[in-house]
C-alpha cells in the first residue's frame, strides 16, 4: 500500500513503508523539456524541508529540486544520472530522483494529495 | 520589468497554432520551442531543415551615394569593396573600441546597403547610425518586413523547389526573387553552422510564406531554444552574452572581421583602442570550453585555473544536442587560452574539470 503526495515545487513523494521515494511531476518534466543532466544528493545526507538538494538541467536551463520534507537521504537513482532522458520518459516511475527516510511521518500527510495538486497546477 | 505589452512578429498566430511555448525575448513574444522540444528541433535542423522566425531582428537600409563610406566610419569591415548582392558580417563599434552590436551588411547595389541587426540592440543601433550619417545618406527601417531562416542540409532542396535563382546563390550572396507571389530578399546565410537561407519577406505575406515552407516535407519549425544551442555548437557569438559594449573585437576573436584596408587606415569609430589591443595582444581571449562530465556550465559560471584562482567567466554554455555533451564559451587570460588547457568550472560550488577546446564544436556545413 503506497500513497503519493505532491509539493508546490512540483515534486511527488511516494511513501513505501517508512521510505519516501521522490521525483518530479509530469507537469515539471513537461515544463523543463529535454532533461540532459541530473545532479543527485549523496546517500546518508541529512536534509531540511525546502533545502535545495538536487539539480535537473534541460537543454535550456537548470532548475533546483528541493527536499519535500526533512529526513535522511538513503539512495540516489543512478539510472537517471546515467540516462537523464528517463526523467522525461518516466517522471513518476523509473525516473525517480532519490529515496529518503522521513523525520516526521505526519509532515507527509500535510502535503497535497493528487486532487489538491491537480487543482494547484490548474490555477498556475 | 516594463509593463508595456510584448511586441509580436507577423507569425505570432501561426506560432500559437503550432503549439509553441512563447517567451519574452528583446521585448517580443517569441517561440522558444514547439511541442517537439529543443532537442528534437535542434537535431532536425542538423539532419534536414528547420524554419525559424527571426522577424524580431532589425532590418534597415542605408542609401545615398556614399552610404558605404558612411557605414565604414562605424564598422571595421570592408564595405566599399563589398560586391553587389553580397553580404558580410561586421560590427558596430563604440568610440572606446568595444562592440555596440554585430550585424550583417549587404550591398544591394544602386548605392543601397541592407542591414540586419539584433532585436535587443535595434533601438540603440539605428539612432546611433542615424546620428553619424553625413548629409545625403538616409537610414530607413523596414519594420514592415518579416525575416525567416530556413536552415539545415535539406534547405537547398527546399529552396530549389521554390526559386532556382535563390537556390543557386553561393554562401553570403543575396537575390531578390518572387516566391509564391511574395517579393523576397533571400541570402545564403544563417546562424546555425548549417547551410541555409535567410528570407526577408513583406510582413503581410509572411504567414502564407511560412506555411508554404512548413508544407515542404523536409521542414519543421524550430524556436529560439534550438537556435541558441545550434549557434553555440557552431561557435558563433551571441550579442549580450559573448560580446557586448565591454568587449574589444580582438579579445573576442573577431579580428577577421577587420578589413585589410581598414587595418591600414584605422579610421572607424573606436579604431585606436582596437589597434592598441591588436598591437599589444589581448589580456584575455574568448575560447571554446568542453566540460569533462555531463553537467552543463551556463553563462556567468566562474572559471578557475589549476590552483583554484578565479580567472574568467563562461559567457554562453549549455548542452550540445549534436555533440551529445555540454559545451561552452567564455573568456580566459591569454596564457590559459591554448587548446587543451585544463580549467575548472565552478558549478553550484563544485569545481568541474574542463578544457579549452577549438570551436566550432560541430563542423560547419556551409556551402562553398
Amino acid at each position: 500500500m503506497s500513497e503519493t503526495r505532491f509539493t508546490k515545487d512540483h515534486e511527488w513523494v511516494r511513501l513505501d513503508g517508512d521510505v519516501a521515494v521522490v521525483g518530479i511531476t509530469e507537469h515539471a518534466q513537461e515544463a523543463l523539456g529535454d532533461v540532459v543532466f541530473v545532479d543527485l544528493p549523496e546517500a546518508g545526507r541529512d536534509v531540511d524541508e525546502g533545502e535545495s538538494i538536487a539539480t535537473v538541467e534541460s537543454v535550456k536551463a537548470a532548475s533546483d529540486v528541493y527536499a519535500p520534507l526533512a529526513g535522511k537521504i538513503t539512495e540516489a537513482n543512478q539510472a537517471v544520472a546515467d540516462e537523464p532522458a528517463l526523467v522525461n520518459r518516466a517522471a513518476t516511475g523509473d525516473g525517480w530522483f532519490f529515496k529518503m527516510q522521513l523525520a516526521d511521518r505526519a509532515a507527509f500527510d500535510a502535503l497535497m494529495d493528487q486532487d489538491a495538486y491537480t487543482a494547484f497546477v490548474a490555477n498556475l | 520589468m516594463s509593463e508595456s505589452p510584448l511586441k509580436t512578429t507577423p507569425l505570432d498566430a501561426l506560432h500559437r497554432e503550432l503549439g509553441a511555448r512563447m517567451v519574452e525575448f528583446a521585448g517580443y513574444a517569441m517561440p522558444v520551442q514547439y511541442p517537439a522540444g529543443i532537442m528534437a528541433e535542434h537535431l532536425h535542423c542538423r539532419a534536414s531543415a528547420a524554419l525559424f522566425d527571426v522577424s524580431h531582428m532589425g532590418q534597415a537600409s542605408l542609401h545615398g551615394a556614399t552610404a558605404a563610406v558612411a557605414l565604414e566610419a562605424l564598422v571595421p569591415g570592408e564595405i566599399q569593396a563589398l560586391k553587389p548582392m553580397r553580404q558580410r558580417y561586421t560590427l558596430l563599434m563604440t568610440d572606446a573600441g568595444t562592440i555596440l552590436d554585430d550585424l550583417m551588411v549587404a550591398n544591394l547595389g544602386n548605392n543601397r546597403l541592407f542591414l540586419v541587426v539584433n532585436a535587443s540592440r535595434k533601438g540603440i543601433d539605428l539612432p546611433h547610425i542615424a546620428a553619424h550619417l553625413p548629409p545625403g545618406i538616409t537610414l530607413e527601417p523596414h519594420d514592415d518586413r518579416a525575416l525567416l531562416a530556413l536552415q539545415g542540409p535539406a534547405a537547398l532542396a527546399v529552396m530549389t523547389r521554390l526559386s532556382a535563382e535563390a537556390a543557386a546563390l553561393p554562401f553570403m550572396a543575396l537575390a531578390h526573387v518572387l516566391i509564391d507571389g511574395a517579393e523576397c530578399l533571400v541570402s545564403r546565410s544563417g546562424y546555425t553552422g548549417e547551410d541555409g537561407f535567410e528570407i526577408s519577406v513583406p510582413a503581410a505575406r509572411a504567414e502564407q510564406f511560412a506555411r508554404l515552407l512548413l508544407a515542404q516535407p523536409e521542414v519543421k519549425p524550430a524556436g529560439l531554444g534550438a537556435r541558441d544551442s545550434l549557434r553555440l555548437e557552431a561557435g558563433l557569438c551571441l550579442y549580450g552574452n559573448d560580446i557586448d559594449d565591454t568587449t574589444n573585437p580582438v579579445e573576442a576573436g573577431l579580428v577577421w572581421t577587420i578589413g585589410k584596408r581598414r587595418k591600414t587606415e584605422w579610421n572607424f569609430l573606436g579604431a585606436a583602442a582596437v589597434r592598441t589591443m591588436l598591437h599589444d595582444g589581448p589580456k584575455r581571449r574568448r575560447v571554446g570550453i568542453l566540460p569533462e562530465g555531463r553537467a552543463p556550465a551556463r553563462g556567468h559560471t566562474e572559471i578557475a585555473d589549476a590552483s583554484g584562482a578565479l580567472i574568467g567567466m563562461v559567457t554562453s554554455g549549455g548542452f550540445g544536442p549534436s555533440l551529445g555533451a555540454p559545451c561552452a564559451m567564455g573568456y580566459v587570460p591569454t596564457d590559459l587560452s591554448t587548446d587543451g588547457t585544463q580549467l575548472s568550472l565552478m558549478v553550484r560550488g563544485k569545481a568541474l574539470p574542463a578544457r579549452v577546446a577549438p570551436m566550432p564544436f560541430v563542423t560547419h556545413n556551409y556551402t562553398r
